[in-house]
């Protein structure tokens, strides 16, 4: 019978199945990070159990971490970023902690050390771990007590979630890029169209993005209530992973190789639901309210509430129906997050900042999505063409994606941001989020206001 | 976990959908290592609201959420569940749940309860409930609703299982099936 990508993935990682109960399934990787951890090594400790596979497991620092290393965090996350030292050590788990080169945010570091691979399982206590779907992964974020049981067995039971595909045909328009075919998407089937499902993204849009595109598609794959979001390997993905530092070599990446190209949705293999979009009606999106559903084209105008939701959001964003959207305008700018803050992003919105100057009332900072990006960006002069043009050129880290770090909105700022949630509080308590592009959030930058990148002089390159 | 059999309380209204998990318990707060305590922190920026559905004394000792659909979506922190559980609630009830927040209230025995909206509407201005896990049905003014949950989970919150423990026992298969996994996927070793 014709199967798809997900069914392919699934049913070879399916350790036990028995009548009426959920799969066992087996993990392969399980990425760690100080938060969500802490009280699942206790948990383990309290039973008297032990980590069964440190060797597939890594953890990481990441939400807490100031992102100027001269700042000390406050005590309490210190404690807590102590406390995933000390629960690594215990249990012989490679952790990449501050200063580490390999430090950054979890999802950025996995597909960059090649550790992220097509064909495998990846668990997280993180619901952006859909991100590692962009290299054919089954990828998921998880709770605490989860994370507790990959940790002691290795394995987790799950049910089987439906098959959804989103298929996305066409060329992108000048100025539209991926972050704007999963605003697109969200702002098409909603916050919990997902729910529910495995997401497969097909399609000749998908077929033409970068790697990094894929994996900023992916990543917002939560933000449409799935827990997974996945796109078939190709010679795309495996020209990204060949060379990197946990990717196999040899006869071992021949013998991969010709594992992964069978890691296609058989034709004729049948979706549960099918949502399918035209890029060539894709813009550049920008969103309202306080979830990213509440998207519009950067060129539209706040939308009249249509609901008690709507209604909420508009209050708190300081909204009010029929304003354009290039009319608002901001008090800060942030560049960074797991959706963006890989080198492609970095360019994008270097390309647009190059020459010109943040606008004087707009505090603007870029935080690369781990220290490897931001090495890379420095071998390349971005760095520079950042602080030149008056951003703050910051070390890796969640940073104001969601603020447990010094890096927060005040109460009342407005900023555009290249992350992907915008719910109430999230940058800082009071503090009012438009989640855009990097190069809609470069330009933002410069304007003062949120502006058309494809307006924007020479923007759209 | 807390094993969920039957509990008779107060319902707490939260008419909202689409209630995310950064709203349930603020980033600022999970910083803490420990499992518990995260209650006072529940809902922490809407309770300055006075009006807020915690604030007023008609609902003080509610122990059953009945909120919109989509409840607990965005992040996966399970510091959601634990504040909810901390606070005082045994149940919540809505027309939907995030996945990973409802996979997450599974685990701790705070009773995720889905019921077609209109019931849960309903419900909302219900006063005292019974949620009965064992009949698998609320009660609410001498009228039973019937809501459905895998067999696998409910059994398991009932006798409040240890869910390590019984993936533990399939050890042999769990080795077996490391045996045949392909040399080249990558390890940390
Ligand atoms: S960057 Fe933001 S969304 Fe991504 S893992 Fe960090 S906090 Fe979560």
């Amino acid at each position: 019978m014709p199967k798809t990508l997900a069914s392919k993935l699934w049913d070879s990682h399916v350790v036990r199945q028995a009548p009426g109960e959920p799969d066992l399934l087996y993990i392969d990787l399980h990425l760690v990070h100080e938060v969500t951890s802490p009280q699942a090594f206790e948990g383990l400790r309290l039973a008297g159990r032990r980590v069964r596979r440190p060797d597939l497991t890594l953890a990481t620092m990441d939400h807490n971490i100031a992102t100027s290393r001269a700042e000390a965090p406050d005590e309490i996350s210190q404690l807590q970023m102590r406390t995933l030292e000390e629960n690594c050590s215990a249990a012989g788990i490679r952790l990449y902690g501050v200063g580490s080169r390999h430090q950054g945010i979890v999802h950025i570091i996995g597909p960059e050390l090649g550790l992220t691979q097509p064909g495998m399982t990846i668990v997280c206590g993180d619901s952006h771990t859909s991100t590692h779907g962009a290299l054919g992964a089954l990828a998921f974020g998880i709770g605490t007590s989860e994370v507790e049981h990959v940790l002691a067995t290795q394995t987790l039971p799950q049910r089987r979630p439906k098959d959804l595909a989103i298929t996305v045909d066409g060329d992108l328009p000048l100025g539209v890029v991926a972050k704007d075919v999963a605003l697109g998407i969200i702002s098409k089937i909603g916050v919990a169209g997902g729910r529910g499902h495995l997401v497969e993204y097909r399609g000749s849009t998908i077929r033409d993005l970068s790697l990094e595109g894929r994996l900023t598609v992916c990543n917002m794959t939560i933000e449409g209530g799935a827990r997974a979001g996945m796109v078939a390997p190709d010679d795309t993905t495996f020209a990204y992973l060949e060379g990197r530092q946990f990717a196999p070599r040899g006869a071992a990446w021949e013998q991969a190789l010709d594992h992964w190209r069978a890691l296609v949705t058989d034709e004729g293999a049948a979706f549960d639901h099918e949502v399918v979009i035209d890029a060539g009606g894709l813009e550049p999106y920008v969103s309202w309210g306080t979830n990213p559903g509440q998207s519009v084209p950067v060129t539209g105008r706040v939308p009249e509430p249509a609901s008690e939701t709507d209604e909420r959001a508009l209050r708190y964003m300081a909204l009010k129906a029929g304003t354009a959207i290039q009319d608002i305008s901001l008090d800060r700018v942030f560049i960074g997050s797991c959706t963006n803050a890989r080198l492609e992003d970095l360019r994008l919105a270097a390309a647009v900042v190059e020459g010109r100057h943040v606008h004087p009332k707009v505090r603007a900072m870029v935080v690369p999505g781990s220290m490897s990006v931001r090495a890379a960006a420095e071998a390349e002069g971005l760095d520079r063409v950042f602080l030149e043009a008056g951003f703050e050129w910051r070390e890796a880290g969640c940073s104001m994606c969601l603020g447990m770090n010094p890096d927060i909105l005040q109460p009342g700022e407005r900023c555009a941001s290249t992350s992907n949630r915008n719910f109430e509080g999230r940058q800082g308590a009071g503090g009012r989020t438009h989640l855009v592009s990097p190069p809609m959030a470069a330009a933002a930058a410069i304007a003062g206001h949120l502006v058309d990148i494809r307006e924007f002089e020479g923007g759209a390159g | 976990m807390t094993p969920f059999v039957r509990h008779s309380g107060r319902v707490a209204p939260l008419d909202k959908a689409d209630v995310d998990t950064d709203q349930i318990i603020p980033k600022q707060f999970l910083k803490r290592i420990e499992r518990t305590g995260f209650g006072e922190f529940l809902f922490f920026d809407w309770r300055k609201d006075p009006n807020f559905v915690l604030n007023r004394p008609e609902y003080e000792g509610a122990s059953i959420l009945v909120t919109g659909p989509n409840f607990g979506c965005g992040s996966s922190r399970e510091h959601a569940p634990w504040a909810l559980q901390d606070y005082g609630f045994r149940a919540v009830i809505a027309p939907s749940f995030s996945d990973i927040f409802q996979a997450n209230c599974l685990k701790i025995g705070l009773l995720p309860v889905q019921l077609p909206e209109a019931t849960v509407r309903e419900l909302m201005g219900a006063g005292d409930v019974t949620v009965d896990l064992d009949r698998q049905v609320v009660s609410a003014d001498g009228v039973d609703h019937r809501f459905e949950i895998d067999e696998f989970s409910r059994i398991n919150i009932m006798e409040g299982l240890d869910e390590i423990g019984l993936t533990v026992r399939q050890e042999s298969a769990i080795a077996a099936f490391e045996e045949k996994r392909p040399d080249w996927m990558p390890a940390l070793g």
